[in-house]
C-alpha cells in the first residue's frame, strides 16, 4: 500500500487536529501536557507525513492491555516501534526523547492512520498501553525515554550500528530544549560528530520553557546553534510552526556530521488562551473558572 | 600454582573471531583493561567513546538494539556507580544483551576509593533483568564469555586482570548459577568469591589439617542466586557458614547467603567476612586484604567464632600454603 502524500494544507490540518484532540483530553481528564502539544504539533505532523520514510504500521489499531515489562520471559511483547513499520535497511527510525510528549505521538499516529482514534480514549487509562509518559511498549516509542538525555545516545548508537551495517535509512530523534541541559546530550553530540554520523537528524522543540519557568531563567542553553555547531553538528534554525521550513531543513546536505534542526516554537501556539500562563505550561490544568472559555475555543478549532 | 597473564585479552580476541556481532566499547581505559590487543586485532570493532560513560552505556543500548553485542570495557566502578540510571533505563529495563566488563573489583587497585568497585554487587543485585558474575581465576575468565552469551539480557562481569592465578582445572569451566565445590565437609560451610577464594583455600587447607570438616564452595554467579549447591551445603553443616567476599558485607555474597538461609528456613549461623561498611583507600592488594579483613587469618578467626574452637593457627602456618607470591604487586 503506497503511503499517502500530504499537501502542506493537509499537514497543517493534522497538526491542528492533534492540538485540538489534546485540548479535548486536557478538558476531559482535568489536565494534560498541553503546552508540549501546542509547541510540537507541527513538528510531529511534518515528521510523520512529510519527512520520515517509514513503512506501513505493524501495530495494533486498537489500544491493547499493558503487555508487561521486558524480561527474559517477555521479549516478544508488542513494541511501540511496530507503529513505525518494519525495520528495513532503507527505512528511517524515529526516537522520541521527551516521553512527556506521548499524547502528541499517539494523536499524530491516529491522524496519520497508524492507530485508531478510539485507541486514544485509552490514553492514561489504568492497565492499557497508552501511558501518559511513554515506554518501549507505547505506540510510536522505540525506547523507554522518560529519563531525559539518554535517548540521543541510544539513537546515535543505533545510527552507528546502521552505518556499520551499511543501511541507508536515517535515524531521527526528537529532543526538547530543556533536555539539552543534561550533560549526556553533549557527550552524545560529541561522539556523533566524532563518528561522522550523517545518518542522524535531530529535531529540537525549542519552546523556551521548562517546568520551573523560561529556560533562559532556569538554566540558559543559548546560543544553542553556536554550541551545537561547535560540537560538530550541521544546524538549521527554523520556525517550528512552519511546515515547509522544517521539511526543507530536513533535506539539507550534512555530509560527515549529524544534522540538527532547531524548531523555534511557542507552547501556546494555536491556543492563545494559554499565553497568559507562560512560562508555566509544563502540565496544564483547566479550572472551572476557565472551563467555559476553553470549551468555546475548542468548539471553534 | 600457575599464574596466567592477560587471559581476558586473549579470550576476547578469540571470542570475537567466532562472534562477528561482538564489538568492544572503551571508556578510555582500554590499555588498563587488557583490551589493547583487541584494538590491534580488530580496529574496526573497537569503539572508543572517550571519558563519557553515560553516553557509552546508552550508546551500547543502541548498538544492541541493532543486533550487535557490545562489551563495555572500563573500571567496574565507572560501569555502575556513575551510570546507574543509564544502566537501568537504557539497558536493564529493555533487557538488552549488553555485557559490562568491569575491572578492578573491590579493593584491587592502589588507585583508592574513586577506582574501587566495593559495592557494585549490592547495587546491581536488585536491578531486574541483570545477571552478575564475579570471576575467581583464569579458568573462569576463559569461560565467562560463553556463560554470559547464553544469558538472555544484560550481564555485569567483575573481571580480574593481568596476572591471575589458575585455581581451577582449565578443562572445568564455570557453570551458570552453580557453585564450585572445592572441599567437601560437614562441620562448616565456606562460601567465597573473587580473590577471596584463594585465601579461603589456604585457610581451608590448614583448618582441615587441624581436623575440621569444611565444605568450601566458590561462587561466581551472584545473580541469580538459586543454586541448589548452596542450599545443600547449608543444610548439612553442623556449626554454620562463613562467607568471604571482595565487597562490602551488606548486599553482596554474605547477604545473598543470608537470604537463602532465611527463605529455606535453615537454622544455621552465618558470619560475613568482607569489607565492613566502610570505604577503603589506595594501597597494595595484600596490604588492603589484611587491613580490611579479606585474608586467610581473618577467615580463621571467623571460623573460631563460629565453632568455638581455637586452632592455634598463626600467620607463619599460612605462609607454608601460600599459593601465590602476593608481594609482587
Amino acid at each position: 500500500m503506497p503511503e499517502k502524500v500530504y499537501s502542506k494544507e493537509e499537514i497543517q490540518e493534522v497538526a491542528t487536529r492533534v492540538r485540538k484532540n489534546i485540548l479535548r483530553l486536557t478538558l476531559e481528564r482535568g489536565g494534560c501536557y498541553l503546552g508540549q502539544a501546542c509547541s510540537s504539533a507541527e513538528i510531529f505532523a511534518s515528521l510523520y507525513t512529510g519527512i520520515l520514510n517509514l513503512g506501513p504500521s505493524l501495530g495494533s489499531m486498537d489500544a491493547i492491555p499493558f503487555p508487561g515489562v521486558p524480561s527474559p520471559d517477555n521479549m516478544d511483547y508488542p513494541k511501540g516501534s511496530l507503529y513505525h513499520g518494519a525495520f528495513q535497511a532503507d527505512k528511517d527510525r524515529f526516537f522520541v526523547s521527551p516521553a512527556h510528549y506521548a499524547s502528541v505521538v499517539y494523536c499524530t499516529l491516529a491522524e496519520t492512520g497508524r492507530i485508531s482514534h478510539q485507541a486514544i480514549e485509552k490514553f492514561n487509562v489504568d492497565g492499557w498501553n497508552m501511558e501518559m509518559i511513554g515506554a518501549e511498549h507505547s505506540p510510536g516509542f522505540e525506547n523507554t525515554a522518560g529519563s531525559l538525555g539518554q535517548t540521543i545516545s541510544i539513537a546515535c548508537g543505533t545510527a552507528h550500528a546502521r552505518k556499520l551495517k551499511q543501511e541507508t535509512g536515517r535515524v531521527f530523534v526528537l529532543l526538547s530544549d530543556g533536555e539539552i541541559q543534561e550533560g549526556q546530550a553533549w557527550e552524545a553530540f560529541q561522539a556523533a560528530s566524532f563518528y561522522k554520523l550523517d545518518n542522524v537528524v535531530v529535531f529540537i522543540d525549542v519552546n523556551g520553557q521548562q517546568l520551573e519557568g523560561y529556560t533562559k531563567d532556569v538554566m540558559d542553553i543559548e546560543p544553542l546553534a553556536a554550541r551545537l555547531e561547535a560540537f560538530g553538528a550541521k544546524v538549521m534554525d527554523v520556525d517550528g510552526h512552519d511546515i515547509q521550513a522544517m521539511i526543507d531543513a530536513s533535506k539539507v546536505e550534512h555530509e560527515g556530521k549529524p544534522l540538527v534542526v532547531l524548531c523555534r516554537t511557542s507552547a501556546a501556539h494555536g491556543i492563545p488562551l494559554l499565553e497568559k500562563r507562560k512560562p508555566f505550561l509544563h502540565f496544564v490544568r483547566v479550572g472551572n473558572d476557565e472551563m467555559d472559555d476553553f470549551k468555546k475555543f475548542y468548539d471553534q478549532m | 600454582m600457575k599464574i596466567e597473564v592477560n587471559t581476558h585479552e586473549k579470550n576476547m580476541i578469540k571470542w570475537a573471531s567466532e562472534h562477528p556481532e561482538a564489538v568492544v566499547l572503551s571508556g578510555d581505559l582500554g590499555s588498563s583493561c587488557e583490551i589493547k590487543g583487541f584494538l590491534n586485532t580488530y580496529p574496526d570493532r573497537y569503539f572508543s567513546l572517550g571519558i563519557a560513560e553515560q553516553n557509552m552505556v546508552s550508546w551500547a543500548a543502541g548498538l544492541a538494539r541493532e543486533g550487535f553485542r557490545p562489551y563495555l570495557h572500563t573500571f567496574g566502578v565507572f560501569l555502575y556507580r556513575r551510570v546507574l540510571d543509564q544502566l537501568e533505563m537504557s539497558v536493564a529495563y529493555p533487557n538488552l544483551p549488553v555485557t559490562f566488563v568491569g575491572f578492578l573489583p573491590g579493593i584491587m587497585t592502589p588507585g583508592g576509593v574513586t577506582h574501587q568497585a566495593t559495592n557494585d554487587i549490592a547495587v546491581l543485585r536488585n536491578i531486574p533483568n541483570m545477571t552478575i558474575f564475579d570471576i575467581g581465576d583464569a579458568t573462569e575468565i576463559e569461560s565467562v564469555l560463553q556463560v554470559a552469551h547464553d544469558v538472555n539480557g544484560p550481564v555485569f562481569i567483575r573481571m580480574l586482570r593481568k596476572e591471575v592465578p589458575r585455581l581451577f582445572p582449565a578443562n572445568e569451566p564455570m557453570v551458570f548459577n552453580r557453585g564450585r565445590v572445592l572441599t567437601e565437609g560437614t562441620d562448616i560451610a565456606i562460601f567465597s568469591s573473587s580473590i577471596c577464594t584463594e585465601e579461603a583455600m589456604r585457610a581451608t587447607k590448614v583448618l582441615t589439617e587441624k581436623g575440621l570438616s569444611i565444605q568450601h564452595v566458590h561462587i561466581s554467579t551472584l545473580k541469580p542466586f538459586t543454586d541448589p549447591t548452596v542450599v545443600e551445603t547449608l543444610k548439612k553443616v553442623k556449626y554454620g557458614a562463613v562467607t568471604m567476599e571482595n565487597h562490602v558485607t551488606i548486599g553482596g555474597l554474605g547477604s545473598a547467603v543470608a537470604d537463602v538461609i532465611a527463605e529455606e528456613g535453615i537454622g544455621t549461623k552465618l558470619i560475613k567476612v568482607g569489607i565492613q561498611d566502610t570505604y577503603t583507600h589506595g594501597a597494595s592488594k595484600m596490604y588492603l586484604m589484611k587491613k580490611y579483613g579479606l585474608d586467610a587469618l581473618t577467615l580463621i578467626q571467623a571460623v573460631k567464632n563460629l565453632t568455638g574452637k581455637y586452632f592455634g593457627i598463626r600467620e607463619e602456618d599460612l605462609e607454608a600454603v601460600r599459593f601465590e607470591d602476593y608481594t609482587a604487586v
